[in-house]
């Protein structure tokens, strides 16, 4: 779509258009170029010069089993977040679409953990379940389970899993209420009509009607659960125990910052930078489509 | 919608309510945590009730915090907040205003440019936005915190969206009517997009108030912490016990503005998250 | 107060061109209309004279000077668009008044012009409103005030009354012609309407393909078509064609003869210039329209005074009219007038 051709004059244009590419181009482009160019070298240990390399960084890798252990991890991690946040407020939401007054007053309530930042969220699941003075660690100390996220990975797994998925509740909550009451009220109302029972309206028709709102949310969540999980990570578990929760992100920066690795570090932003932008085309395929929401 | 009646919708209720209590239970625990004094906390198990401390803790984060104070902490976040939201909001107004009024030379290419900004998130290119902010002697600084993340062009794919649909008829009128091109922005374009602009902004502050990975890395100092990325440095590294009344005060004080935001602005901010995702 | 004048004006999108040389001169106070179907052009020709698209090739002079290369707001027109483009935060006020204020006149006269605007137009009880709160002919009301008070030398108005409903088109044609009587501004006015074309205007002007047909008084164009197509699009029901091969008498001289609905009327079976059989008749009350379908498979239209005797479907009738009344046409569609 594009406008008829409305005012004239290329200057004006350009200088409304500077502040943005200068800080795009600056704050952008060249750390995204720099990226791609430092992947290409493997820095010597003084930082004095480099060695050209080629693909050697993307050689080494992948065949680094640190590293596609920590792509195992990210893909079980972001799968479990996905599902849990995911059914948890499809629920939710399935509840709430019951409701002809009050739904207003359950989504002020649901809503506003989206507003609590990924790394706060992980301090508050590190305070339930730390294990000196946490509450939730001591019941289960009573139950006569003995939790300890820091030794045990499984454990460390499903609290940054439980944590990331809290936060991400209210998003995908509200995405799912506005799908839901978006389907066209006869259509329902018909089935209920025919006999179909909830479960029979909810899978022959809520559920089809509802698939754009779920796969888009599908897409989100996946990206959600690959970038914007670092402060939950970072806050509980450090990417340990053993390496257990290092997520694909938290290893370019351990191994950036904490590791000095530059060369390395660069070649998985390169490949992380595949994986977004992959997402990012299944998403606009999908968008192209144009769905209700 | 086929409503549920009699014990049908207090099922539907109770559900809800667990999933509400639920969801609750984090905060609520850091909310006990914050009025109680560290022995109750460090003595298991906790008390489930708000104590009688919530004046002294929350005086002694805001006041003195553990390695800066908190009021400080709170002062950076809200300046980088503020900063990234409209920042991020001018610069994107101007620039869809220049893609979307205007036929120059290099548009289409500007266009993808800025389109291609879309695809990374900030924590695949930190090494070398770090370097760049280095080089430009910008760590500690507000403007080294705010820069690099108003570096994407979603605000602007968003007005530009929001301007093909203003009327082409609108500035031919305002062209009649003697306007030049900054007038039309400024007397038509504006106060047309209050409601966008609205939504975006409550967006995105709490886009930069949440911001985590990228003020750990570049605020060393501790008087230039946001209070987000500051709580992770409140506990104490090895084996000594943390403070965890203040900590957890600390954690209900970031989080409360940008809850007040979404809160105050409900409407504005499920239009804007929707908006933000089309 | 001000001509009016497009020298052989053309049009251009990329390669295809839309308007193939338009001359038009329009003198002080004129009101023209220029009707024709959508895709003829007429938009794009109004848009033009307003400076909103470029002109390919010719020229067009405002009181005999060029304009082409001009701002709109250096041109000293105003535009009433087919949307009425209102602004939508804007109160009636500040819609009326943008104009001036961007022009930088003093307050009180602003004031004052608006003042005498909205009294003109009865809009005086909602000048504090926005648009979103009036009425569809309080909109168009407004967006007539806004032309009005710049005092401009042309007026242009893109279709103005086709979002309104028709009783409510009806009223706004009359107080468009009356205001413009009044102000006696030289307007351009375009429509697909030939109702409100035959209604409005001194001149019309009937586009068609992007070359302008014909240029006359309604009446004179009604009764002298310049082309088929003329003939066709000015009058309703629409003038009948009927191949000159077809009729009893053939005629030379011409492919095509036209026949006003109202000059032919109904005989016996066998008499007048044509055959057909009834294929259905409405009757309106003051007149009756009779559709026949014509052996050669064309429709013909007949119009008579609604107490004359109706037809029923199926009847063959003869259909009869008088030879001055016909409009010869050639092959390409251009009047033939040697007879």
């Amino acid at each position: 779509m594009e406008k008829r051709v409305i005012f004239k004059g290329w200057l004006l244009p350009l200088l409304l258009l500077m502040p943005q590419v200068i800080i795009t181009a600056v704050f952008f482009f060249y750390p995204a170029g720099q990226a791609i160019w430092q992947s290409l070298f493997i820095p010597d240990p003084f930082g004095l010069k480099s060695q050209f390399v080629g693909l050697g960084n993307f050689e080494f890798l992948l065949g680094d089993p640190y590293y596609r252990a920590s792509f195992v991890t990210t893909a079980i991690f972001s799968g479990l977040v996905t599902i849990f946040s995911m059914g948890i407020a499809l629920y939710l939401a399935l509840l709430a679409d019951r409701l002809i007054k009050g739904a207003g007053t359950y989504r002020t309530l649901l809503i506003w953990p989206y507003a609590v930042a990924p790394a706060v969220a992980g301090v508050l699941w590190l305070f339930m379940f730390n294990t000196r003075v946490g509450v939730v660690s001591w019941y289960l100390g009573l139950l006569g389970y003995d939790w300890n996220h820091v030794l045990n990975q499984t454990e460390a797994m499903g609290l940054v899993v439980a944590a990331s998925s809290w936060g991400r509740i209210s998003y995908n909550f509200l995405f799912f209420l506005a799908g839901l009451q978006a389907i066209p009220r006869s259509v329902i109302e018909a089935a209920a009509i025919d006999g179909a029972r909830f479960w029979t309206r909810f899978r022959t028709i809520v559920w089809p009607l509802l698939s754009p709102t779920t796969f888009f949310l599908l897409v989100v969540n996946v990206v959600y659960a690959f970038f914007e999980t670092f402060g939950v990570i970072h806050t509980i578990t450090g990417g340990g125990p053993q390496q257990a929760t290092t997520i694909l992100v938290y290893k370019v920066y351990s191994d950036g910052f904490v590791g000095q690795d530059l060369g390395s570090s660069a070649a998985q932003s390169v490949i992380l930078l595949l994986v977004v932008g992959l997402l990012t085309v299944i998403q606009f395929k999908f968008i192209e489509r144009r769905v209700h929401y | 919608m086929v409503e549920s009646r009699g014990t049908g919708l207090w099922l539907t209720h109770a559900g809800l309510i667990v999933g509400v209590l639920i969801i609750f239970f984090p905060i609520w625990l850091a909310f006990v945590a914050s009025t109680v004094t560290q022995t109750e906390i460090t003595q298991p198990p906790m008390p489930l009730w708000p104590g009688d401390r919530f004046f002294e803790n929350y005086r002694d984060a805001l006041v003195s915090g553990v390695n800066a104070p908190v009021a400080r902490m709170l002062a950076n976040s809200l300046v980088m907040a503020m900063g990234i939201a409209l920042g991020k909001i001018v610069i994107s107004l101007l620039s869809a205003f220049a893609i979307v009024y205007f036929r120059f030379p290099g548009r289409r290419l500007f266009f993808w440019l800025i389109f291609l900004t879309l695809m990374l998130p900030v924590e695949v290119r930190i090494v070398p936005t770090y370097e760049v902010v280095a080089g430009f002697g910008m760590l500690n600084s507000y403007s080294g915190l705010i820069f690099p993340l108003i570096a994407s062009a979603t605000a602007t794919f968003l007005f530009r969206q929001f301007f093909l649909t203003v009327p082409d008829e609108l500035a031919e009128a305002a062209r009649v009517d003697g306007a030049r091109p900054m007038r039309f922005f400024w007397d038509i374009l504006l106060p047309m997009s209050r409601t966008n602009i609205a939504a975006l902004f409550v967006i995105l502050f709490i886009y930069g108030w949440n911001q985590y990975l990228w003020p750990l890395l570049i605020t060393t100092d501790p008087s230039m912490n946001t209070i987000v990325m500051g709580i992770k440095q409140m506990f104490p590294s090895g084996d000594d016990i943390a403070d965890w009344p203040v900590i957890m005060a600390t954690s209900i004080l970031a989080m409360l503005p940008p809850i007040i935001v979404v809160i105050s602005m409900q409407n504005l901010f499920i239009r804007g998250l929707v908006d933000s995702e089309k | 107060m001000a001509t009016l004048k497009l020298n052989s004006v053309k049009k251009r999108f990329g390669k295809t061109e839309v308007i193939h040389g338009v001359d038009i001169d329009i003198a002080e106070g004129e009101f023209i209309v220029i009707v024709g179907p959508s895709g003829c052009g007429k938009s794009t020709l109004l848009r033009m004279v307003a400076g909103l698209e470029t002109v390919t090739a010719g020229d067009i002079e405002i009181s005999g000077k060029r304009v082409n290369d001009l701002e709109p707001m250096d041109r000293d027109i105003a535009m009433v668009f087919q949307n009425y483009a209102l602004y939508p935060h804007m109160s009636v006020y500040e819609n009326i008044s943008y104009g001036l204020r961007i022009a930088g006149v003093a307050k009180d006269e602003i004031a004052r012009r608006v003042a005498t605007a909205a009294n003109m137009l009865q809009l005086d009880a909602h000048l504090k409103r926005k648009p979103r709160e009036l009425s569809g002919g309080q909109r168009q009301r407004v967006a007539m005030g806004r032309a009005i008070v710049r005092k401009p030398s042309v007026f242009l108005f893109d279709e103005p009354l086709s979002n309104l409903d028709a009783k409510l088109r009806v009223q706004m044609r009359l107080e468009i012609k009356a205001l413009q009587k009044e102000l006696g501004i030289t307007s351009l006015y375009v429509t697909h309407d030939q109702v409100e074309a035959m209604t409005l205007a001194d001149r019309m002007i009937v586009m068609h393909d992007g070359v302008a047909d014909q240029i006359g008084a309604p009446l004179d164009v009604y009764a002298n078509p310049a082309t088929q197509f003329v003939a066709g699009f000015i009058g309703s029901p629409a003038t009948n064609f009927v191949p000159a091969t077809s009729l009893a008498t053939p005629r030379s001289g011409c492919a095509t003869v036209g026949v006003r609905p109202e000059h032919a009327r109904i005989v016996h079976s066998g008499n007048g210039h044509a055959t057909g059989i009834v294929t259905f008749s409405e009757a309106l009350g003051a007149e009756t329209l009779i559709h026949l379908a014509l052996p050669s498979g064309e429709q013909f239209t007949v119009r008579q005074e609604g107490s004359m005797p109706g037809r029923n479907p199926g009847e063959h009738c003869g259909i009869d009219w008088p030879p001055a009344s016909e409009i010869h046409f050639d092959a390409a569609g251009q009047r033939v007038t040697a007879r």
